[in-house]
């Protein structure tokens, strides 16, 4: 089985809410006082890659998109097993939506030739676009299943559960195809011992634009099929009436006696 | 491009009956339309969905486009945007709007992508720019903890919209329109990625997207054990209990139960949230709430910036203190 999986460098989305800005000059949004990590849901699919790999055998290439890639974020998906790790990493490649994201992504698919399944994330911790492997499987003309919580390998084909409101769904998926993974998978494996030498030892493949052989009006902004006009924090009025009591079940009492008066209860 | 004019709304049938999503899509489709001055549409995809284009037409669809065939009948991704690329060449919508369903999160980009345009999910607000005549598509991104405004250079203009952010149509049963049936020549190889089984995992009781009350539990319930107590208070309001995402990780409760950005949205009148932090990714899923109460120990937790009542504590003391003195005040 050759696997790729797309994982994302951002910044904590575990970071809490006060800590996150967006800076009105460049219109970037930052938290203070976390490190960036591994996009979760991209974590989720190189655990999902990784499990295919140990059922059946192969070889996962981790692919990671952006700029300002710090090495030690970015190695995750090696410490937790996986084989290769490309990164597109040139100022040509970001500030695109996920369609030009997707083409640069699909053109570093091909020009590593072989593949049987993609695997992205359900959604990034940014964006949540959720459009990123729905878009490589358009670009490749290959089919695609989204928020996929388990996949199990058939002749030829994947047989995977798919998450909807009130259940799952059981879906035969041709070779080769895109899967986008959701939590509902379970944990991703810490990287272990072995695996974080191994990682420091790895040398990341770095792919320009010319590597690919795509035209740089097709990367990035120029790329784009959608603009962002405008990023925004929404306005809290944040006004909680705290209950108190001499202990913790007066507290209590008084808290239900007060949504009564306000004709919550 | 500018040939591309009207608005086109997916309207998605579950069990025989039209989703929340379609009478929402074209509330939202009638203002754009009449904005724009063009036409409000809709497409119905399913077997046995002729019957519900009566109701498409008294939500104000001048045209509704049926494709009405036993390959249909569930969801599968490949026919569903054959059907769709179909209509589109034949409507040309500059605006095509689904709801953000298990459905529509899978078939929007698809569809979008398939038609040489993009699309922007999960959306709070549309509007049309004055100025370009533009789609301005506002979404949450950062989990919810900002919100973006985009355009698209390409149409058409795909959106989803979130569940309960728009006002949905009123039926005026005198409103009647086209029926238009859709043959996009199917066959059994239409079908790629094949369903081949459903799995239902709904919990008892009221649905939680149905619940008038919702009461909430996060990490700090630590365990199943500790839901029960949940369950009891929401049973006596008449509600439905549900979870932020680490209680599902961890089994203490369905996976479907889960509230929150990749969960599900609700909007009760009272929504109670004990033990949770009120991260951005859990508010997105019950901030439209009228009500938000609180029960945690830690007074700088998040969702005391979120609720409106709030207690600090340990909810072990406070819950059973709590539901005893709401049945003491309802029975009075
Ligand atoms: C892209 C993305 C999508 C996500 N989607 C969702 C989603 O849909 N829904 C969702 O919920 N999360 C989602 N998450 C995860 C989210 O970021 C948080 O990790 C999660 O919501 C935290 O859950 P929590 O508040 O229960 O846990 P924690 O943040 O660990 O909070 C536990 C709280 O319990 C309190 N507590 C502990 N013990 C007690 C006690 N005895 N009495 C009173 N209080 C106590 C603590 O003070 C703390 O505030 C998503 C994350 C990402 C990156
Ligand atoms: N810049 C990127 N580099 C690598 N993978 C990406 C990138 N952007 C998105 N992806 C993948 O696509 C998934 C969905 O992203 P999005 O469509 O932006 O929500 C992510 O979880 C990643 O797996």
């Amino acid at each position: 089985m050759n696997l790729i999986v797309c994982v994302k460098q951002v910044i904590d989305p575990e970071a809490p809410p006060a800590s996150f800005k967006i800076d009105p000059a460049t219109n970037k949004a930052t938290v203070q006082g976390a490190a960036p990590v591994i996009d979760p849901y991209g974590e989720y699919a190189v655990e999902a890659s990784l499990k295919i790999k140990e059922a059946k055998g192969g070889k996962v290439t981790a692919v990671c998109l952006g700029t300002a890639l710090q090495r030690e974020v970015v190695k995750k998906p090696l410490s937790m097993g996986a084989d290769d790790l490309v990164l597109l990493e040139d100022e040509a490649y970001v500030n695109g939506d996920t369609w030009s994201t997707a083409s640069a992504l699909a053109a570093a698919i091909k020009k590593i030739g072989a593949y049987d399944i993609i695997l992205t994330g359900r959604e990034a911790s940014d964006t949540n676009a959720g459009q990123v492997g729905p878009a490589i499987a358009e670009i490749l003309g290959i089919p695609c299943a989204t928020i996929v919580k388990k996949i199990e390998i058939l002749d030829g084909k994947a047989r995977v559960e798919r998450m909807v409101a009130d259940g799952y769904e059981v879906i035969e998926i041709p070779l080769p195809c895109v899967l986008t993974i959701t939590n509902e998978l379970g944990e991703p494996r810490y990287p272990t011992i072995k695996g974080i030498m191994m990682a420091k030892r790895k040398e990341p493949i770095v792919w320009k634009p010319a590597d690919l052989g795509v035209d740089a009006a097709k990367l990035g902004a120029s790329g784009s099929r959608a603009k962002m006009a405008k990023l925004f924090q929404p306005v809290k009025e944040g006004k909680c009436e705290i209950i108190g009591g001499d202990t913790p079940e007066e507290a209590a009492a008084k808290l239900a006696m007060r949504l009564r008066e306000a004709k919550v209860l | 491009m500018a040939d591309n004019m009207g608005v086109l709304v997916f309207c998605e049938v579950t069990n025989g009956k039209l989703a929340g999503s379609a009478a929402e899509g074209l509330g939202i489709g009638k203002q754009l339309a009449a904005s724009l001055g063009q036409e409000l549409n809709a497409v119905l995809i399913g077997s046995g969905v002729n019957a519900n284009a009566d109701m498409v037409a008294s939500l104000g669809a001048a045209k509704v486009y049926v494709a009405d065939d036993p390959i249909l009948k569930d969801y599968q991704t490949d026919p569903y945007i054959q059907v769709l690329q179909k209509v589109a060449a034949e409507m040309k919508p500059a605006i095509l709007i689904l709801g953000q369903s298990s459905v529509g999160r899978d078939l929007a980009p698809r569809i979008a992508f398939r038609l040489g345009s993009s699309a922007t999910l999960d959306c709070i607000e549309l509007a049309i720019d004055p100025a370009g005549k533009k789609l301005l598509m506002t979404k949450p991104v950062y989990g919810g903890n900002a919100r973006a405004i985009f355009t698209s250079v390409t149409m058409p203009q795909v959106v989803t919209i979130r569940t309960k952010a728009m006002t949905p149509a009123q039926p005026d049963p005198s409103k009647k329109g086209q029926v238009i049936k859709v043959d996009a020549g199917l066959t059994p190889d239409s079908v790629k990625a094949k369903l081949v089984n459903k799995v239902a995992q709904q919990a008892e009781g009221v649905r939680l997207e149905d619940a008038a009350v919702v009461v909430c539990g996060g990490r700090g319930i630590g365990g199943a054990e500790g839901f029960k107590q949940l369950d009891e208070l929401a049973k006596l309001l008449k509600g439905a209990t549900g979870a932020s995402r680490p209680p599902c990780d961890n089994g203490w409760l369905p996976q479907t139960q889960q509230i929150g950005l990749t969960g599900k949205i609700v909007a009760p009148e009272l929504y109670i949230a004990i033990a949770l932090s009120g991260s951005s990714q859990h508010m997105s899923g019950c901030s439209g709430s009228k009500t938000i109460v609180a029960i945690n120990k830690d007074p700088e937790a998040n969702i005391f910036r979120e609720a409106r009542f709030g207690v600090v504590g340990d909810w072990k003391k406070i819950l059973p203190a709590f539901t005893a003195k709401v049945k003491e005040l309802l029975a009075a």
